[in-house]
């Protein structure tokens, strides 16, 4: 176990002191450093403080946890691995990850889950704890969104605005009856089956057991799954020329 | 729905005295235009579905055929000219968008073609390149502004990471998806065998071709398809491919129906789903996301590959320039609107954005003046067609040059500007194996050889003319261009003086 004290410390620095290191990394005092993690393969790196934007960009297999909140672009272009956040996070995370999964215990800001892909073995999961900004799944092509709702305070939506623009593939679970939410044309909501609960069971036990929730609670809840109702969505928008 | 006027565009004139009814035409061509009537002997046709690619003239054994512009015309109208009338057919009938490929094709001004360069006469002698060194190689990537040492008093001798180049002229981005197998395969093996590089687009690399990786440039796009880490560490360099200059300002598509198994393998999506890099990078809206991309890229790749930005060129490209020059980024690509594409929205690719020659002469301009030239190697792109173009180009301030258009036509390509149909009859803009075959590879790469080849040793013969050994002399020399037939502006942007001054 290496521990680093991150105080001080620019990014770079502070990266290339990760990229040193093989194993388990503790990193204390983080205050703002970006890229944390970025490609990183074999690490297990937990942080203490708040790392800056694109935490675990480009993860290909290392585990993340940090204890407070992170940024914008948490999980960029993910393709394997795990993080967890033991607090709230900034705009876009999981942009177009491929793999791996990621737990939030609180709240996630605008764009999130978007660009998110499946492929063969690889299926990319997000769970978040509280509520999403706008733009949820935006583009989704793959893989599994679960909002939680968790901090339920007031009346304000599980998923604000214009959820699942463009989606064309993948799943999202939102722990609401969705009444208020307008979602677009091409795509399906519907409340969740127990068929459908059956294929989110095993990362709601792991976000449970990780950030200490009530499974069972969780899981006897009703759940909106949407999905696109095509993985084509403009084939019909263009004529040869 | 009402009557359509349909009359072909084309027609296939088939000289029947020489048709030896060998069929040939009708394998070849994927269009399904001719076929063979056994009852009467006779080989038939539908012109309606003929793009002239020329596949079956050049095919055909005995010279029997040729593909004519149809002379059934609507009356001429200078304003309502033929194609802007079909064109609201098109729509009327469809309710579509219109979709083309390849570049811009309206006769807007070629400026390469008003630039004319210098010769060395009397006072200056001009230089051999077949007995005299003259060197092409360039580098491209961050250079210092200045001398350093260490406190010893040695010199500080470590560059940036940079790309090396034979010759000024790289293979620009096509991605697997928008052309073959057997294309990317034949730009890789070309791009390695001449010390260039290629660029994969943005598709992913194909695990086939991470062996031609040191000559490789791999993008990033919107959609990220492909991108991992191995990919990002596998090239020469990383490209973010923030526009296009086919179509400005939107993204891309790859319908399902072009996601077969290999494709979807090499983007990582599954089979059959259309593949969308949306107009605008999600996580960027300014410089300062930018430079979060470029050194999220850098980090994940630990400072080794130099990262390349690539726009399209718009009205304010110079002042975007140099934002990006600010971003991190090492190299600037530019594209210009006559670029091409695999598919481009009609509208975008034939009135979006502006000339590359403008764009290039801007940019450079205002990174001089503002000091931060050296931050950056410019590269631009967008209808570069011969080595005077791009010598042209260096002279304005490129490092070096991008080539797509150029490139496909050697691999075959015939310009029929229907890339988006996928039934390319020349195995390049298509997925279809019966038609990816027609291609082969070792021919193709050793055409592209050949063109590039030629191309450098035009580039030597005009440099040694001017009486210049190298490109770097020749970067931004712009007294070595005169303008011919532009008027104030147009040379006041270009930096250059009018022919005979
Ligand atoms: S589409 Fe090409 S191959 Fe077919 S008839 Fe026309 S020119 Fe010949
Ligand atoms: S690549 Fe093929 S389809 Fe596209 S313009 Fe060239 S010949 Fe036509």
């Amino acid at each position: 176990m290496t521990c680093i004290d991150a105080s001080g410390m620019d990014y770079a620095a502070l990266n290339a002191a990760i990229r040193a290191h093989d194993g388990d990394i503790i990193i204390q005092n983080c205050m703002g450093q970006r890229f944390i993690g970025a490609g990183a393969q074999n690490h297990t790196i937990q942080i203490y403080g708040i790392p800056g934007n694109a935490l675990g960009a480009y993860l290909d297999g290392a585990t993340v946890e940090v204890f407070g909140n992170a940024q914008d672009a948490v999980g960029d272009t993910m393709n394997a691995g795990r993080i967890v956040i033991r607090g709230d996070i900034g705009d876009t995370a999981g942009y177009a990850m491929r793999g791996g999964r990621i737990y939030v215990h609180g709240n996630a800001g605008y764009r999130t889950g978007i660009h998110m892909k499946a492929y063969q073995d690889k299926l990319p999961v997000l769970v978040i704890g509280g509520r999403t900004g706008s733009f949820l799944g935006e583009y989704q092509a793959g893989g599994v969104i679960v909002v939680l709702g968790l901090d339920a305070v007031g009346e304000r939506p599980i998923v604000s605005n214009f959820p699942c623009n463009g989606i064309h593939g993948g799943k999202l679970f939102l722990r609401s009856d969705c009444a208020e939410i307008a979602f677009p044309e091409q795509v399906t909501a519907r409340p969740a089956t127990p068929e459908d609960m059956a294929e989110i069971e095993e990362y709601l036990r792991e976000f449970c057991a990780l950030l200490d929730f009530d499974f069972d609670m969780l899981y006897a809840s009703r759940y909106t799954v949407v999905t696109p109702d095509s993985q084509n969505p403009y084939q019909q928008m263009y004529v040869a020329n | 729905m009402g009557i359509q006027w349909n009359y072909p565009e084309f027609e296939v004139v088939r000289n029947d005295s020489r048709c030896i009814r060998c069929q040939v035409c009708a394998r070849q061509c994927a269009n399904e235009v001719h076929r063979y009537e056994a009852e009467i002997d006779a080989m038939i046709s539908d012109e309606s579905r003929c793009v002239n690619c020329q596949r079956c003239v050049s095919l055909c054994p005995t010279r029997a055929l040729k593909i004519v512009k149809s002379d059934c015309r609507l009356r001429e109208n200078a304003n309502w000219n033929q194609d802007a009338i079909r064109e609201i057919y098109k729509q009327a009938e469809s309710g579509g968008v219109l979709l083309s490929s390849m570049g811009n094709p309206k006769p807007y001004p070629v400026y390469w073609d008003k630039i004319l360069m210098n010769a060395s006469q009397v006072t200056n002698p001009s230089i051999d390149p077949l007995r005299e060194p003259m060197e092409t190689r360039v580098s491209l990537g961050k250079k210092p502004s200045k001398v350093e040492r260490d406190e010893n008093g040695r010199l500080k001798c470590e560059l940036s990471p940079q790309i090396q180049l034979s010759m000024p002229v790289m293979f620009s981005a096509m991605s697997y998806g928008s052309i073959s197998y057997n294309a990317h395969l034949s730009l890789a093996r070309a791009a390695s065998e001449l010390g260039v590089c290629w660029n994969t687009g943005e598709g992913g690399l194909h695990q086939d071709f991470y062996q031609y990786g040191a000559h490789t440039i791999v993008q990033v796009a919107s959609g990220r398809f492909g991108v991992h880490k191995q990919y990002l560490e596998a090239g020469a360099a990383v490209e973010i491919k923030m526009g296009q200059g086919a179509k400005p300002g939107i993204g891309g598509h790859l319908p399902g129906a072009k996601v077969g198994p290999d494709v979807s393998r090499t983007r990582m999506i599954p089979e059959g789903s259309d593949a969308i890099s949306p107009a605008p990078h999600h996580d960027i809206y300014s410089i300062e996301d930018l430079r979060q991309l470029v050194y999220s890229l850098k980090e994940a790749t630990a400072y080794q590959k130099p990262v390349i930005v690539k726009v399209a060129a718009v009205h304010n490209i110079a002042a975007i320039a140099s934002g990006i020059a600010r971003s991190g980024a090492d190299i600037i690509a530019i594209d210009g609107f006559r670029g091409g594409t695999g598919a481009a929205p009609t509208r975008i690719r034939d009135s979006v954005g502006i000339p590359i020659e403008l764009a290039l002469a801007a940019v450079d301009r205002r990174l001089r003046d503002e000091g931060i030239r050296n931050n950056v190697s410019l590269v631009v792109g967008g209808s570069v067609r011969s080595s005077a173009d791009v010598v042209k180009a260096i002279a304005l301030g490129a490092d070096a040059c991008y080539i797509a258009t150029a490139a496909v036509l050697a691999l075959g390509c015939h310009l029929c500007r229907t890339c988006q149909s996928g039934k390319c009859n020349w195995g390049i803009a298509t997925q279809r194996p019966d038609l990816v075959k027609r291609l082969n590879p070792d021919i193709g790469s050793q055409r592209l050889i050949n063109l590039m080849t030629a191309w450098n040793h035009e580039i030597k013969e005009l440099m040694g003319g001017m009486g210049i050994n190298s490109i770097e002399a020749l970067r931004g020399n712009r007294l070595m261009l005169r303008g011919i037939g532009l008027n104030e502006k147009e040379l006041q942007i270009l930096g250059i003086s009018h022919a005979g001054e």
